[in-house]
């Protein structure tokens, strides 16, 4: 199939998934659902990554500005900067399309291969809906909490990385880390993450919703699941930086 | 009642079905035979509405279900029970919420009463005491029990069942068939059998058809099948070693 047709079936299948809802409290029950499982679970993944990649980035910052005229609060500076604006939201968003995207396409492939997508419809179910939507919200409203927090754990773990090796001393930190904030960079960050939130889920639910064949093919809808959301998220970053930065 | 007229599909350049017009009729357990990758369960898939038929009609009580307002189109889906070739029972709920489910997204019932109504259709299943089980914890023949409950759920006019017996050992394939029979007779409904087993087609078969490459080949009665002279029909009968001793006694007493 080409890109076109791909394209234009993934806008169909967006808007089966869009159309009113049947039952609206059962899928808030399944958005709750989700919301535990591709959220909350995903917390120690984000907490971990964040951590190390904030300590990273201190580390990394004042061993390459060695030098006497540069004040040593930048060290800060550039760990919240490249935390809030690139780290937190998008590398975190594309570890989520690894975890979440898989997950997702896996567990609707599945359904599509063993026939329980078409039981869905022949009872008169809007089968897009009741299993794609509930994720899509879940994953809208969770991720930012989960990039959030990923962006306070990374300035936290560039905090002691910094001052457990000794280079660079909690005040000139806190002073980096609080010179010329711009509240709009977190908005941006967030705005970016609720897009990559929507890439992931519809990609991914997408790849699965057209799963045809057998176990051999959920797996190659779950890799491709991973690979098309990561490549749409960079597009779509790219995209989004020069539209709401320049 | 549901006919098929001058029914149609293809798959890409590729010809499932070609021309297929049928009766199926109420009360009576229809079935469609025919050898695996005949296009038995596109058919199928083609008259609920699962598949388009690029040329053809599916007539529910005469009203064309293609033509339908989606609205209308709703309205018979809820009137169909289908057992899938797998059971495609929710591998993520429990015996009592599959069968609940249905209900749930379609009936304005409080909670009590949906258990009330799930229990009833588990009972006639012979399916008791299982109902925090999930699927993967059921043998092949409970999870074909269990998809027959939820098909039943909402009451259908139409049940449509895809090899029920597939993948089952002879003495539960027919306890299934028998089930299906009953089920069929107590409800009056339209009920239709995909299978390629010859012991249910001899069990419960009383309205068949044959498909051949996608086409209608042969229909009649169970006891015309085993005279008719129809080459591929009889290829297919006699394809088991049970069924060759059966024709080399029917030979045998004339
Ligand atoms: N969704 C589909 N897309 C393309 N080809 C299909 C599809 N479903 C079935 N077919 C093809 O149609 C033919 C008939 O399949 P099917 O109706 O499943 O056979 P059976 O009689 O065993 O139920 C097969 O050759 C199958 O490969
Ligand atoms: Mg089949």
């Amino acid at each position: 199939m080409s890109i076109i047709l791909h394209i234009g079936r993934y806008f169909m299948l967006l808007r089966d998934t869009l159309s009113r809802p049947e039952r609206v409290s059962l899928y808030w029950k399944r958005t709750v659902e989700e919301m535990d499982l591709l959220g909350v679970k995903s917390l120690g993944i984000v907490a971990l990554l964040s951590v190390f990649m904030g300590a990273v980035i201190t580390i990394q910052t004042s061993t390459n500005i060695d030098s006497a005229w540069i004040p040593s609060y930048v060290v800060g500076f550039t760990t919240r900067q490249s935390t809030i604006l690139e780290f937190s939201p998008t590398i975190i968003s594309l570890i989520l399309a690894g975890k979440v995207g898989s997950n997702i396409a896996a567990e609707i492939g599945s359904m599509r291969v063993k026939e329980q997508i078409d039981a869905l419809d022949i009872m008169g179910v809007n089968s897009a809906g009741y299993l794609i939507l509930p994720k899509i919200v879940a994953s809208v409203l969770m991720n930012p909490f989960l990039v959030m927090i990923s962006m306070f754990l990374s300035i936290f773990g560039g905090w002691l990385a910094g001052v457990g090796t000794g280079i660079i001393s909690t005040e000139a930190f806190i002073e980096g880390i609080q010179y010329d904030f711009d509240p709009f960079t977190v908005i941006y960050a967030l705005i970016k993450t609720v897009v990559f939130a929507f890439i992931i889920t519809t990609v991914s639910a997408y790849q699965g919703y057209y799963t045809s064949g057998g176990t051999r093919e959920v797996g190659i809808s779950s890799t491709r699941a991973v690979v098309y959301s990561d490549v749409v998220i960079l597009i779509a970053n790219y995209a989004l930086t020069q539209l709401l930065l320049i | 009642m549901i006919e098929v007229q001058g029914l149609s599909k293809r798959f890409g350049t590729v010809q499932v079905l070609t021309d297929i017009n049928a009766v199926f009729a109420k009360g009576q357990v229809n079935q469609i035979i025919g050898k695996s990758g005949s296009g038995k369960s596109v058919l199928a898939k083609c008259i609920v509405g699962l598949h388009k038929p690029e040329e053809g009609k599916v007539l529910y009580e005469g009203r064309s279900f293609h033509d339908m307002e989606a609205e209308d189109m709703r309205g018979i889906r809820q009137e169909i029970g289908m057992l899938f070739q797998g059971s495609a029972l929710f591998d993520s709920m429990s015996v009592l919420e599959n069968v609940m489910f249905p209900l749930k997204m379609f009936s304005a019932m409080a909670r009590s009463e949906m258990e009330d109504r799930a229990h009833v259709c588990l009972k006639r299943v012979n399916i008791l005491d299982k109902d925090a089980l999930y699927p993967a914890e059921l043998s092949g023949g409970m999870q074909k029990r269990v998809g027959i409950a939820r098909a039943i759920a909402m009451n259908p006019k139409y049940l449509f069942c895809d090899e029920p017996n597939s993948g089952l050992d002879p003495q539960t394939s027919i306890v299934i068939d028998e089930l299906i029979k009953e089920l069929t007779e107590e409800f009056n409904t339209t009920t239709i059998v995909i299978t390629h087993d010859m012991n249910s087609v001899m069990e419960t078969g009383e309205n068949i058809i044959f498909i051949h490459k996608g086409r209608m080949w042969w229909k009649g009665g169970r006891e015309e099948l085993l005279h008719s002279d129809n080459k591929e029909l009889n290829e297919f009968i006699f394809a088991s070693a049970l069924m060759r001793q059966v024709k080399k006694a029917m030979i045998k007493n004339g």
